[in-house]
């Protein structure tokens, strides 16, 4: 019985990668006409994948969802708007400011800069400027979760905000330095991590759900999105500040 | 020997990760809230799937796909092979990267739909609209929209044409279909945009865009290898959007009473 429900579970992961299999085999063989480099590593590599997905799946339902929900539900009913937001941000902040793939960007991003000219190029120089953006992309996101928090509470339409983003995006993306727009585009989609993006998604939906009025599909889901737009505004501007 | 280090580092990272979460929710609970929760055990173990399912799944991906999508990414860029298909070496032009366009929109597609994050936020929409919203069909939908993303962003690195044209069109299809989309699905549409490019996702497209940039002449990989992910997360709120327009207009035109609902 338990057998056939893990067995259930591991099949549907195993046709989330099916895909990502069937292309890289396609090409290996068909384009470039190369045989598969170490089968049996590969072979093995992939059952992890399916195994670690399967796991992280059941792990949503039982701890991540359920919490963010929990948190959302308990927050609401007590009823303080400061407790909420300094919730909102500093889980947006928390998860971003140290997330690896977020260090990485910036450091690409100070390593362009110096070689732009447009910063010293000394080491200590380049890991201001990298530490600077990365406080600056970390801040966007706790704005942005604490934004999209207050919208929920206040029944904002979301299009508003982030078409207004949008139209800021542009303006900015006229005066940046060349050197910036590339990076700050990317910033948007590099700060939402694996584990981030399900608890901010519960949190918007248990609010949405709790606060009488609000609609959870309609209000409950958003905040990502201003995750995403959000960063490409501060770095852009931490871009034009820095840089004059 | 050698993996298991690997994998240890990989869990670390994961816990690394984790660790504000923890940290702020148990702050936030002895502090503010004072209650404790229902379930806590379930809670706590779902927790630690979640941490050793994703550090597994890194470890994988680490292991199998990463090294061959990024050696794949690296050859079809490759002038070598580019050439090869053509007897004379003269100047490239950006139709001679047929199967570079081709690579591009099928990664795409088959990274997202094995994304954790938009598993995560495809479960979630499905559970909040009662199942109107279909988890696959919403995974689909913005599959499609990152593999046309991708595709267009390596024609814009081929082709040298500057990113914010683009993503101003984008931008700009975005907000017409805002006023025409069913509103239920606005807010899912936004976001579908920021859950498509994380883990397995962004580091074979970011070696595609680099490894372009750098191959492709006259192109700066400073300059030219970003933006590929600016795509992938513009073309799936396009996507979503237009399929739930299409829906709600080939329902009505079956029953014009019943109000129609998106995906």
């Amino acid at each position: 019985m338990v057998l056939s429900i893990i067995l259930k579970k591991l099949k549907s992961s195993f046709t989330d990668l099916l895909p990502i299999i069937a292309v890289i085999t396609f090409f290996q063989i068909l384009v470039l006409r190369q045989p598969l480099p170490q089968m049996a590593e590969v072979l093995f590599g992939g059952l992890l994948v399916v195994a670690g997905l399967t796991l992280f799946i059941q792990g949503l339902e039982m701890g991540l969802f359920p919490i963010g929900e929990a948190m959302a539900h308990a927050l609401a009913r007590k009823g303080s708007l400061f407790w909420l937001l300094l919730f909102a941000f500093t889980l947006g902040f928390s998860t971003t400011v140290a997330e690896p793939a977020l260090i990485a960007v910036a450091a690409e991003a100070a390593k362009i800069a110096g070689q732009g000219g447009l910063i010293d190029q000394s080491q200590s120089a380049l890991n201001q400027y990298a530490f600077g953006l990365r406080m600056s992309v970390a801040f966007s996101v706790g704005l942005a979760i604490l934004i999209g928090v207050m919208r929920i509470i206040l029944g904002w339409p979301v299009h508003y905000l982030i078409i207004g983003g949008y139209v800021v995006v542009m303006l900015m993306t006229f005066i940046a330095p060349k050197e910036i727009i590339g990076i700050a585009y990317d910033a948007g989609g590099v700060t939402t991590s694996t584990i981030t993006v399900p608890l901010v998604a519960a949190l918007g939906v248990g609010l949405a759900s709790t606060i009488r009025g609000r609609n959870p599909l309609v209000d409950g889901f958003g905040l990502i999105a201003f995750a995403s737009l959000l960063p490409m505004i501060f770095v852009m501007g931490y871009g034009l500040i820095i840089f004059g | 020997m050698e993996f298991i280090y690997d994998l240890s580092m990989t869990l670390l990272s994961t816990c690394r990760d984790v660790l504000p979460i923890v940290v702020l929710i148990i702050v936030f609970q002895l502090l503010v809230l004072r209650k404790p929760f229902t379930h806590p055990r379930r809670l706590v173990l779902g927790g630690i799937y979640v941490v050793i399912g994703l550090a597994l799944f890194l470890a994988g991906l680490e292991k199998a796909l990463f090294p061959l999508g990024k050696i794949m990414a690296t050859q079809l860029s490759d002038p070598a092979f580019i050439h090869a298909t053509q007897k004379a070496v003269t100047q490239l032009d950006w139709k001679d990267y047929g199967w570079v366009y081709l690579f591009a929109a099928m990664i795409g597609f088959a990274t997202t739909i094995a994304e954790p994050s938009l598993i995560a936020v495809a479960y979630k929409a499905s559970m909040v609209s009662a199942g109107t919203i279909s988890q696959w069909g919403l995974r689909i939908t913005v599959a499609v929209g990152v593999s046309f993303g991708i595709s267009l962003g390596v024609f814009r690195i081929i082709t040298g044409t500057p990113l914010h044209i683009y993503i101003l069109i984008g931008y700009m299809i975005v907000t017409v279909q805002t006023i025409f989309a069913p509103k239920s699905i606005i807010a899912l549409a936004y976001d579908s945009g920021g859950v498509t490019t994380s883990t397995v996702t962004v580091p074979l497209v970011a070696t595609l865009g680099l490894g372009l940039a750098a191959t492709v002449p006259g192109r700066n990989p400073a300059l030219d290898g970003f933006g590929l992910i600016a795509f992938a997360s513009l073309f799936p709120i396009i996507t979503v959007m237009g399929y739930a327009q299409f829906m709600q207009w080939s329902t009505q035109r079956k029953k014009p009473t019943e109000k129609s609902n998106a995906l």
